[in-house]
């Protein structure tokens, strides 16, 4: 097997590193949501077993951990709507790395008002 | 003067060549196209629980037993978490299908590690269906009510 291929229009651009950060962020939040589905399941055993876990979530530590969460989440889903307008839309792939770019400023958008607001909230005196 | 060529895939396709067929049948296209349409509504699900859950009032610190009681007393929110749960589980499931398909080389490799996936994956959707349905707002164990729930007086 060669270890080295010849270098491509793909290999290390835009779409390379679009596809591995999709992955990564994909794998993180399968990963959360079997915990949450069973942190949520605790309404089953009692109301204060419920409370206390998600008191968990309330400390400043993991607000911080909340906001790495939906990074991850905003990224997948912004990205994979991209990936929907390169396989479908007919200029898609022509234009998939102005679309990347679009991608992580929307994504900046979106993060800096979620954090200004979810920080606010979570590390807010209360 | 003028030869006409055929124009590709018009003729007979030698068997092993044939995209289609055998006993997997078309599922590796319909799961790529149930990625890209539930992806889209996942977007809407994911996006509008994480405005109603966080953004929204006090934020987290809402979030208790009393706050989920009074989501799911509507069927509304019951059918969303729903819609969000089956979606997400499936979608992410394939996700990592697709990652073990890739990284894992032996085939009793990638056998053992989708097992693992799809057995989590089934606890995880029966688990969250039989929460959202079996919910009760007011438990009660041997008569008495359990604190902190929320019973009709």
């Amino acid at each position: 097997m060669p270890t080295k291929p010849a270098g491509t229009l793909y290999r290390g651009r835009e779409g390379m590193w679009s596809w591995v950060g999709h992955r990564i962020t994909g794998v993180v939040i399968f990963f959360f949501l079997l915990v949450h589905v069973l942190d949520t399941s605790l309404v089953r055993v009692s109301p204060e077993a419920y409370t206390a876990v998600i008191g968990a979530y309330k400390n400043p530590l993991m607000a911080l951990g909340e906001t790495g969460l939906v990074a991850a989440i905003v990224f997948h889903a912004f990205n994979g709507l991209r990936i929907i307008a390169v396989d479908f839309w007919k200029k898609g792939a022509k234009y998939q790395r102005q679309m990347l770019w679009a991608v992580l400023g929307l994504w900046l958008v979106t993060m800096v008002a979620f954090s200004i607001r979810h920080l606010s909230l979570a590390l807010g005196g209360h | 003067m003028t030869a006409t060529i055929e124009s590709p895939r018009s003729g007979r396709i030698a068997p092993q060549y044939r995209r289609s067929g055998g006993s997997r049948g078309n599922f590796e296209m319909i799961a790529w196209l149930f990625m890209r349409l539930s992806g889209v509504v996942l977007v809407v699900l994911i996006f509008g629980h994480l405005f109603v859950n966080l953004m929204v009032g006090e934020g987290i610190h809402a979030i208790d037993f009393g706050f989920v009681a009074g989501k799911w007393a509507d069927p509304f929110w019951q059918f969303w978490d729903l819609a969000m749960l089956w979606l997400a589980m499936l979608h992410g499931t394939n996700g990592v299908r697709t990652i073990i398909n890739d990284y894992a080389e032996k085939d009793s490799t990638r056998r053992w590690l989708k097992t693992v996936l799809y057995s989590a994956a089934a606890v995880i959707i029966i688990l969250g269906t039989l929460v959202i349905f079996t919910f009760d707002p007011c438990p009660v164990v041997d008569g008495v009510p359990l604190p902190g729930g929320f019973c009709p007086a």
